[in-house]
């Protein structure tokens, strides 16, 4: 895969989206440019709409308006560049997979149609394993695993996909300090090498430490830029400072009248 | 059958007619059938095993392609947590096979696939639009489409049967069952089915894995999972209907629900879920093949769906890490390792409280240590010895630890000890509320686990009580060929008198 470095399209631009459960609407006009190479830090209030933008880049759900490009180009053709780690309730852990068995699922988007997965697919998916310290787990029930390691093995599976542009959703969550950590540093050499990543993140106190740059979302796009520039006060309060009263009882009427 | 035991034959004829009783629960019924078994039961036997009617051939090779069948698709529906749906599905085509009998007024196989098909398909898509259009959840649905299609079946049905000549048209085979009425259209019809299922299955095993695993994320590689749900959803409707003949609609879903349930039971790997669960569906169908063509006439599909729920019975008793029994002997066995090694930290007690001057324990002072008689003292002794922890004396009521005993005592009563250090130290509870939890806890204690807690302890010593924690020296010492045990020294040496 190429290095997005050497890409002259931005690896996420959206435009003008908005985003409607049941038709009522949770994202209104969304624009957002996320240069190459950043990690990003998607936080905002419950039900502001963190995780519908994630999945409405991917298309997991439809847009009402506006739209998306990955690389330049509409989603579905940037499919194999993008990795994805959903939350980690989003799945049933008495599946009967193994741990290898997910991981290897990251390789799927670069096999044909009934193709098995090789040799190599295999080779990748245990050097994912490794960097996540879950070698060990690999022939594991996936249900006889912590919350943390669970959630490495998502990060592993993502991993695997061998993407540019990473979106994930609440990583941190249910994880003890060490994983978080080991999280973290992932991140940080994922990014050295290149990558963009998009994480929402819902702890305040680590934002700073963590990315270099943000979005804060609350229904609307509060604000979107470097850190340093952002994490103030007055952009905090006008994010988290109660409901959008008018916005939400507006988005209430949509939803019983439609 | 000339030769045979009278009374053997006559136990044999009162099983079959108890079975038969059971299922009709009509006596009058019963009576008939079993003077016809009278005749020829044991011919049927043989005649069954030897293969030589052909259309037993047809019966047994249907029921066991319905039982793969139902078995694959079945595995699916579990996973995905659609058993359910299934239910509904297979309720929501008997308006279909009247519709498809009425079509020609003949039973002919195509016909009622087709009409099937179609009913049950619009069952399931019913069932989506409710839940999109609704505020009701999957469940009440289910519920609705379900019982409102089998209700117009059943009209259908009994209209059927009052027009002339529908009462012979064995369409009332439908609501049970019948193999023997299995044609050779119904058994290829079968075979195609199945092909398709299991074609379908391991040419897109990996695709069928991830979209019922986790179809967000295969949607975000762009997978087609739309397309994977909806195939999996005609197979199984296919799986249902081709089903029907031999196993009624009433109990199809039962085949395909237990035969996976029974291999969730025993396996976590889907591959070997859907093996299992496509080999029990088979055995259950061969099992309800065999019982419908020795008792004659008998709906197949209550023997079927017995036979699976028998083994479902036998894995969730047997199975070998979730069975009862397995569960049951894991605790037995854990129980019993517990009272053993609460027996040698008894033994070190005492041996400490004399100093460690001897080594041999009295099963006198061991009793009233453990506030036990003399006797009950001398049969836990005696359990140490057969597990070769500890040797008695000829007479029986002293007895020495091995080196092997020695040892597990030592890192019974460390674990013990450092555990309550942790808690007080660490954890910063009252010393005297400390020996309950370490009394639980020196039990399953890993060695991993006892490294950390003497780095965190700083390999001290004494526990909250003053007593002394018997360190790796002693444990090794004792494993040694040393035949007294040492006085123990505790974590670094020399150690301060005791305060």
């Amino acid at each position: 895969m190429s290095a997005s470095g050497t890409d002259p399209a931005l690896p996420l631009e959206i435009h003008d989206l908005t985003v409607a459960y049941h038709k009522k609407p949770v994202l209104y006009g969304i624009d957002l440019e996320i240069p190459a190479g950043k990690l990003v830090g998607v936080v905002g209030p419950n039900g502001a709409g963190k995780s519908t933008l994630i999945k409405a880049i991917m298309g997991l759900l439809p847009a009402s308006s506006g739209w998306v490009k990955v690389f330049g180009k509409p989603y579905r053709e940037s499919c194999h560049r993008v990795g994805y780690v959903p939350q980690r309730e989003s799945v049933d852990w008495d599946f009967p997979v193994s741990v290898m068995d997910v991981v290897l699922m990251g390789r799927y988007g670069r096999l044909r149609l009934a193709q098995r997965p090789t040799r190599h697919d295999r080779e990748i998916a245990r050097e994912c394993l490794e960097k996540v310290r879950m070698l060990p787990f690999a022939n594991r029930q996936i249900g006889n695993l912590s919350g943390g390691q669970q959630q490495r093995v998502f990060l592993a599976r993502a991993l695997a996909q061998e993407s540019d542009l990473y979106l994930m959703d609440e990583p941190f969550v249910g994880v003890d300090a060490a994983t978080e950590t080991a999280i973290i540093t992932l991140l940080r050499e994922l990014q050295s090498r290149g990558k963009t990543l998009i994480v929402v993140h819902h702890d305040l106190s680590s934002v700073r430490e963590y990315f270099d740059m943000l979005v804060l979302l609350n229904m609307r796009l509060v604000a979107a830029g470097p850190t340093r520039e952002i994490f103030t006060q007055e952009i905090l309060q006008a994010t988290y400072g109660g409901r959008l009263t008018i916005l939400s009882d507006v988005a209430q009427a949509i939803g019983e009248g439609g | 059958m000339p030769g045979t035991h009278p009374r053997l034959r006559a136990a044999i004829l009162r099983g079959g007619g108890i079975l038969i009783f059971l299922l009709l629960a009509a006596p009058a019924h019963a009576a008939r059938i079993n003077e016809l078994a009278e005749s020829t039961l044991s011919g049927r036997m043989v005649r069954f095993f030897t293969f030589q009617d052909p259309s037993l051939r047809y019966a047994l090779l249907g029921s066991m392609l319905l039982g793969i069948c139902c078995g694959l698709m079945g595995a699916f529906l579990v996973v995905r947590k659609l058993s359910l749906l299934g239910d509904a599905l297979s309720h929501a085509v008997l308006p279909g096979v009247a519709l498809g009998f009425l079509w020609g007024m003949t039973k002919d196989p195509l016909a009622i696939f087709i009409g099937a098909t179609v009913a049950g398909l619009l069952g399931a898509g019913t069932v989506q639009l409710l839940r999109h259009t609704t505020r009701h959840k999957e469940d009440a649905s289910i519920g609705f489409v379900l019982a409102s299609f089998f209700g117009v079946g059943v009209c259908l049905m009994t209209m059927i049967q009052n027009v002339p000549g529908g009462n012979k048209s064995g369409l009332d085979k439908f609501m049970f069952g019948q193999a023997a009425a299995l044609g050779r259209g119904d058994v290829l019809l079968l075979a195609v089915v199945a092909l398709l299922a299991l074609g379908a299955v391991t040419v897109f095993y990996k695709e069928y894995t991830i979209t019922s695993f986790d179809p967000g994320f295969a949607r975000s590689m762009g997978l087609p999972v739309q397309v994977f749900h909806y195939s999996l959803m005609l197979l199984l409707a296919f799986a249902i209907v081709s089903a029907l003949q031999a196993v009624g609609v009433v109990l199809v879903t039962a085949m395909l629900v237990i035969p996976a349930a029974t291999a969730f039971l025993l396996t976590d790997r889907l591959g070997w879920l859907l093996v299992l669960s496509a080999v029990f569906g088979m055995c259950a169908g061969a099992i309800g093949a065999f019982f419908s063509f020795v008792g004659r006439n008998l709906p197949t599909g209550p023997f079927m769906v017995l036979a699976a729920a028998a083994v479902f019975t036998a894995a969730i008793l047997f199975g070998p890490r979730h069975g009862i029994v397995a569960r049951w002997w894991r605790h037995v066995s854990r129980s019993a390792r517990i009272r053993r090694e609460n027996t040698l930290k008894s033994v070190y007690h005492v041996l400490e409280d004399e100093g460690f001057r001897s080594e041999q324990v009295d099963a006198r002072e061991l009793a009233e240590r453990r506030r036990e008689t003399i006797e009950e003292a001398q049969a836990q002794l005696n359990t140490l010895r057969r597990h070769g922890l500890a040797t008695l004396s000829g007479d029986g009521i002293s007895a020495s630890l091995t080196p092997e005993g020695w040892q597990r005592a030592c890192e019974i009563v460390r674990n013990h000890r450092l555990w309550e250090l942790y808690l007080t130290n660490a954890a910063q509870i009252a010393a005297d509320h400390v020996h309950e939890d370490a009394e639980k806890i020196e039990h399953v204690l890993g060695e991993e686990t006892v490294r950390r807690l003497e780095k965190r302890l700083n390999n001290a010593r004494r526990d909250p009580h003053g007593r002394l924690i018997p360190g790796l020296e002693d444990i090794r010492l004792g494993a040694g060929a040393r035949p007294t045990p040492p006085q123990p020294t505790g974590y670094g040496a020399p150690d301060p008198p005791a305060p």
